[in-house]
């Protein structure tokens, strides 16, 4: 798989911190709004479709799996 | 719809009684082939059929040529081909020429495209001109090829698939008669009568959002260039397009909601307000007024039987990208060339399906190209807007996002993975490669006259072509291979070094080309064995 899964930042808290403030202060329409553009530029970024494909089916397989754990709890 | 049909019979033909309406029904007469349509792809089809040599009759249930504009933007890729049916000069001398796109959002510009920036094609990237006018060269084109049986007010009302031909029921104003024919081309449009008779399905994706194309008639000074935009001020939230056509007749596209009732959205009374809105004065007279929903969808296969489809009846696409004509146009070149050789017997009829491989992945692209933009255009979910919202948004100054924004791919020659290609052997850093058209560039001529490779491609036939670069030596050429050379002793001159370079050529190097003017195979030391295999399986024998 060439999408990278091995944690790449020296310091990964700063990284998940920077998003996190970005969507301080927004609605989630705000908030819907600023991922899809910030989605877009760092899938240019990377520029490789293979790993964006890899990356998409990744986040939709996580979010499958959260949604069955969702339910599992609620029963 | 008053004054707004002016075009409407824009060239009236007569039917005509034929002697083959005479014969008894137990004998009828046979061809080798008719052609049913006498739209573009299927005047096409039958001039390049009769060039190389095939009678074709060519039936069509109308007796004119007319409604409306239709198909405007044509192809260099189709230019190229009517050159070869010696119909591209009156369609380039009549069309207006344009390569450049600009794409609005709101009030701004957010890029500029050039679809053409390299000199040295003897066409240009693309003309606009009304289909009446390209179906009315084509006609006149016809006169002169006493091959052609065009016969009109002649609809096709039953067809029968037998071993070794196809029997065909015709109507005319005088009653029925049959035809039988080897083959049938069914070039009859997207509401393909001879489609349902065969009983193929035509399946695919509606789109739900409408659109209204509006021909109108005015003097202006907008450049000759293809204005499209997001967001207009005159036209809020929605799509337009703005494209220029002989005759001071201007093609302007409005999306309308998905909900927009036809026949009050139709009314020139409505729509005379939102022209004037974009153009800013009401100075415009209407030509042709027409509202539509996309389809994109295809034939399963493009083959049934002796009957095969070519253009609209075996594709539809949405119109923004300008596939449908140009794609239709390149079926009838793809088809033309391995039908006149089953006919002749110098290839199996298996080379036919070939014809289906190829095109029909053609279409698959064409389709995949214009639904994108098409759901860029006009997004499914609240989702797709707002990630086509961040494109528009990023555009403004980001280059990546300038070439995210899809407001038409417009139509470029579909490059095949096709049986009828031999691999490459050798290592090429550019140049088409097989399965893909030849390029144009400019060439000189022995007496030193300005010409360009596909002059010379179509002066030596369409055939089966070695295009070879010279190194002194002589090339040894299979027979029946038509032979260009450039460079050496009586060969063309590379005059600007540019064909070389299109062909990522050294001296030695050799590319076959197929009678359709797509790669077959190539070479980097062209030996009489190498070529003969790629020519064996370019003509299907193996």
């Amino acid at each position: 798989m060439p999408l990278s899964t091995s944690s790449n930042f020296a310091r990964p808290d700063d990284a998940f911190r920077a998003i996190v403030e970005a969507h301080r202060g927004l609605t989630d329409e705000q908030s819907a709004d600023f991922d899809a553009a910030l989605v877009l530029i760092l899938a240019n970024h990377i520029g490789d479709i293979d790993v964006l494909r890899d990356a998409l089916v990744l986040a939709k397989r996580r979010m499958i799996d959260g949604q069955q754990q969702q339910q599992q709890q609620q029963q | 719809m008053a004054g707004a049909n002016t075009h409407q019979a824009k060239t009236q033909f007569g039917y005509r009684r034929h002697a083959d309406q005479d014969r008894p029904g137990q004998s009828p007469a046979e061809y080798p082939v008719v052609v049913v349509g006498a739209g573009p792809v299927g005047l096409s089809l039958a001039i390049d059929l009769a060039q190389r040599g095939q009678r074709v009759v060519l039936l069509d249930d109308a007796d004119r040529i007319g409604e409306g504009s239709r198909a405007i933007c044509f192809s260099k890729r189709s230019l190229e081909y009517w050159d070869r049916l010696g119909v591209a000069d009156r369609m380039v001398d009549k069309g207006v020429v344009w390569s450049v796109g600009r794409i609005f959002h709101g009030e701004s510009q957010l890029y500029q495209f050039n679809l053409l920036p390299e000199d040295g094609h003897k066409r240009p990237a693309f003309i606009n001109l009304q289909q009446y006018y390209a179906e009315a060269y084509l006609v006149d084109r016809i006169s002169d090829l006493p091959a052609i049986d065009l016969r009109w007010r002649n609809k096709v009302t039953a067809v029968e698939q037998r071993n070794d031909s196809v029997a065909l029921t015709i109507e005319t104003p005088e009653g029925a008669y049959r035809l039988h024919a080897q083959y049938v081309v069914a070039c009859d449009g997207a509401r393909s009568s001879l489609r349902q008779m065969v009983g193929a399905e035509f399946a695919g994706q509606v789109f739900e959002d409408q659109f209204l194309i509006a021909d109108v008639k005015m003097t202006a000074e907008f450049p000759t260039e293809r204005w499209f935009w997001f967001d207009p001020p005159f036209h809020a939230g929605r799509s337009a397009l703005l494209h220029r056509q002989p005759d001071d007749v201007w093609r302007i596209d409005l999306q309308l909601n998905r909900y927009a009732d036809p026949t009050v959205e139709k009314k020139p009374e409505n729509v005379r307000p939102r022209i004037a809105r974009m153009l800013g004065h009401d100075k415009f007279e209407f030509e042709w007024i027409s509202l539509y929903k996309f389809q994109c969808r295809r034939m399963d296969r493009f083959i049934h039987g002796r009957v095969i489809f070519a253009g609209d009846s075996a594709h539809q696409v949405s119109p923004f990208g300008a596939r449908g004509a140009n794609s239709g146009l390149e079926d009838a070149e793809n088809l033309s060339w391995k039908l006149d050789r089953v006919l002749r017997g110098t290839s199996p009829a298996s080379l036919l399906e070939s014809y289906h491989v190829e095109r029909s992945g053609a279409a698959d692209e064409n389709i995949r190209e214009s639904t994108r933009s098409t759901d860029f255009m006009a997004p499914n979910s609240h989702q797709e807007a707002r990630l086509r919202q961040a494109v528009l948004a990023l555009a403004k100054e980001t280059e990546f996002g300038k070439r995210m924004v899809n407001g038409g791919r417009l139509s470029v020659p579909c490059s095949y993975d096709s049986p009828l290609s031999s691999r490459d052997a050798d290592a090429w850093r550019s140049g088409p490669s097989p399965g893909c058209s030849m390029l144009d560039a400019p060439v000189a001529t022995r007496a030193g006259e300005q010409a360009y490779l596909t002059d010379a491609f179509r002066k030596d036939g369409t055939d089966f072509t070695l295009l070879s670069f010279s190194n002194g030596a002589p090339v040894d050429v299979p027979g029946g291979v038509k032979d260009i050379r450039i460079g050496g002793e009586g060969g063309l001159a590379d005059s600007l070094g540019l064909i070389a370079k299109r062909y990522d050529a050294e001296p030695g190097s050799a590319y076959l080309l197929r009678p359709d003017g797509y790669v077959a195979a190539r070479f980097r030391h062209p030996t009489r064995e190498a070529i003969a295999a790629a020519l064996s399986r370019a003509a299907g024998l193996n």
